[in-house]
């Protein structure tokens, strides 16, 4: 009988093999670079998200805007030349999970901040194509009416163990989620200098 | 040997009920489909808060990556896995409450996902207390499949059966370590890994989703289903030995190609291309197995309908896992990464490859289970072409148009300054995304002749019993 028979006839010996099999690249590949530092470096200029900002991240992932916007510039010539300076792996320390997304029908948004003023923002959000007609972005003005829940955002600062300050929950009942995406994109890329 | 009479009635209606649910939210995936389609052309179909493309998009493959292809691969791997080892299922009762529970999962996830409750990972979108459903179903037919095989009654394990366990196990993994998170509320959670890291989890995930859920237990039906409607044997077992253990070697490596040029450490990247690149030999193996399978006898091919469900099958499978290797090398990634081109990869694998070989298995299965024939060839004929056509309209478009974003992305003046701007690159995308919404028609208007065509047999079949 050869070996090969032998495994045939014995589901434990496959099951144990096939699992050692895709263990291995799984640990090369994914668990032994987690406990590499290469994997978890931080840029001095970041910080972790204010609340705010973290409220428009959770809209930003709710909405699903990483469908069609990435937010990763690639080292390539024309891609530095469209958005700015490359991604540096250190940008992303407070980021769960990664927003890099993998298409882009829209533009790159990950050097959006400081780019435009807020108020561009608003007015855009609303209505996209007022600004590009040919955008086929949709309209996000429902974002205006909704009031943030400030009990929630704290618990959601608490989980990811960033600071806040009591101050800083309490203000919260006055914006609407499109204060907290508009901030949200004003900070997005501004841990790297600007060249 | 003295044949004991099982029954199998009770475990077949289980088999029926599964891809009944698998058809049912495939229906469900392919409008969701075609209705964001047209959204990339005409914003105003969006209707915020709860149908924008941003929702929609996470409804159409969740709906049909786990509704109709978990659902079918649930239904469809029950079958072999009782035909090959000569017994009806360890736990009956298990299975069945494995359909319902399935259902109510999918249903949750369609209103969560609308609803804006996502991890925000693709094709692990599904919130924490979803995942936990999602690992019990699996756990539920774990236990009935490796119960079953453990308690075969034909000594020797066919080959679909070791890409049966091998996907029992590596979607356990995958699972379980990508949607570890920090929950925050009841629908809301933070991915356990952070930045660089999370995104590496992710793709060693995503691939790997690919990797077991659309290709091993889609090779499991293809080695199975394939012989038994052909009645020719498969070409080689030594090659279907190399392969297998080639391939479930090889995918886990591959995952960083979805992060080529990102800040993903290099030595990974690479790693990752330099594996995808290997990944093309395993796949090959089954191509060639298919191919020469049926070489043995190509009258088999003009004689048997089914025959060209599962060579057209295997041949989209064979292009898809040479070009998805081709766009794994850093310059063609350079291009057309982040472009239309993948959803036009992508679809060649899904359209192309998992659904005509889940179609010819249920052809193949539902008139054995219910005693009949098929209710027209016809009309599967017909199913066949439109399918065939709308499939390549859409890739060939995609890609064309996935070329031209890249290239006008790319374009500079004599000056060194950007040509286009995003926007006037949108624009010229809007033919393509008009004829790929008349491509996903034409794939739509195929799968309805098949539905009717499986409705009609099984009426066939209810007023014979009758």
């Amino acid at each position: 009988m050869s070996l090969h028979q032998l495994i045939e006839r014995n589901p434990l010996v496959l099951i144990l093999l096939a699992t050692i099999t895709v263990l291995i690249g799984t640990i090369v590949t994914m668990l032994y670079p987690m406990f590499r530092p290469e994997m978890h470096p931080k840029l001095e200029g970041l910080k972790p998200y204010t609340a705010l900002q973290l409220a428009g991240r959770d809209i930003y992932q709710r909405e699903g805007c990483f469908y069609c916007h990435t937010q990763t510039v690639r080292p390539l010539k024309t891609e530095v030349l469209r958005y700015g300076e490359y991604s540096k792996a250190g940008e992303f320390a407070y980021d769960r999970p990664f927003l890099w997304g993998s298409k882009r029908t829209g533009p790159d948004l990950a050097r959006i901040g400081g780019k435009y003023p807020d108020e561009w923002h608003y007015k855009h959000f609303e209505n996209p194509q007022a600004f590009f007609p040919q955008s086929n972005m949709p309209k996000y003005g429902f974002l205006k009416e909704r009031k943030l829940n400030p009990k929630q955002i704290e618990a959601h600062m608490k989980a990811l163990g960033f600071p806040y300050t009591k101050e800083e929950i309490e203000a919260l009942k006055d914006k609407t989620e499109m204060d907290a995406l508009v901030a949200y994109m004003q900070v997005l890329g501004t841990a790297v200098k600007k060249q | 040997m003295a044949e004991e009479r099982f029954d199998y009635s009770y475990d077949y209606r289980t088999v029926l009920l599964f891809i009944y649910s698998a058809l049912f939210w495939g229906v469900v995936g392919i409008l969701i489909g075609l209705w964001i389609s047209v959204q990339m052309w005409l914003p105003e179909t969006n209707i915020a808060p709860y149908f924008t493309y941003g929702r929609l998009r996470a409804v159409h493959t969740n709906g049909l990556a786990f509704g109709l292809g978990v659902g079918a691969i649930f239904g469809i791997t029950y079958y072999i896995t009782m035909r090959l080892c000569k017994r009806p299922l360890l736990f009956p009762r298990l299975a069945r409450a494995q359909v319902y529970l399935f259902n109510i999962a999918i249903a949750l996830a369609a209103i969560s996902l609308l609803a804006g409750a996502t991890q925000s990972l693709e094709y692990a979108e599904l919130e924490w207390p979803l995942d936990i459903v999602v690992v019990i179903l699996w756990i539920m037919f774990a236990i009935n499949i490796l119960g079953t095989i453990f308690t075969r009654r034909e000594p020797q394990m066919y080959i679909s059966l070791w890409y049966i366990i091998a996907t029992v196990i590596a979607v356990a993994i995958l699972y379980i370590i990508n949607n570890l998170a920090i929950p925050a509320g009841w629908l809301k959670s933070y991915h356990l890994f952070a930045g660089v890291n999370s995104a590496n989890v992710q793709w060693w995930y995503g691939h790997n989703a690919v990797g077991f859920v659309f290709t091993t237990p889609i090779l499991a039906m293809f080695y199975y289903f394939l012989p038994k409607s052909t009645g020719l044997p498969i070409y080689s077992h030594r090659l279907s030995i190399v392969s297998f253990w080639s391939l479930i070697f090889t995918y886990l490596w591959t995952g960083a190609h979805h992060l080529v040029y990102t800040p993903l450490p290099d030595w990974i990247q690479t790693l990752g291309i330099v594996f995808t690149m290997f990944l093309i030999a395993p796949s090959w193996g089954a191509v060639i197995n298919g191919y020469y399978t049926v070489g043995q006898d190509w009258e088999k091919a003009k004689n048997n309908y089914l025959t060209k469900f599962f060579i057209l099958a295997i041949t989209f499978y064979g292009l898809q896992t040479v070009q998805g290797p081709t766009q794994s090398l850093r310059i063609v990634s350079s291009l057309i990464h982040y472009t239309d081109w993948v959803p036009g990869h992508v679809h060649m694998g899904t359209m192309g490859w998992v659904t005509l070989t889940v179609v010819a298995c249920i052809y193949y299965m539902l008139p054995k289970i219910l005693k009949t024939e098929i209710y027209s060839i016809r009309i599967a004929n017909l199913h066949f072409w439109f399918v065939l056509i709308g499939q390549l309209l859409f890739s060939i478009t995609m890609w064309i148009t996935g070329i031209q974003q890249g290239a006008l992305q790319k374009a500079v003046n004599p000056d060194g300054s950007l040509k286009y701007t995003m926007v006037e690159i949108i624009a010229k995308n809007y033919p393509y995304w008009q004829l790929r919404t008349l491509a996903g028609v034409i794939f739509t208007i195929g799968m309805l002749f098949f539905l009717y065509n499986i409705y009609m047999t099984v009426k066939k079949a209810k007023s014979k019993s009758s």
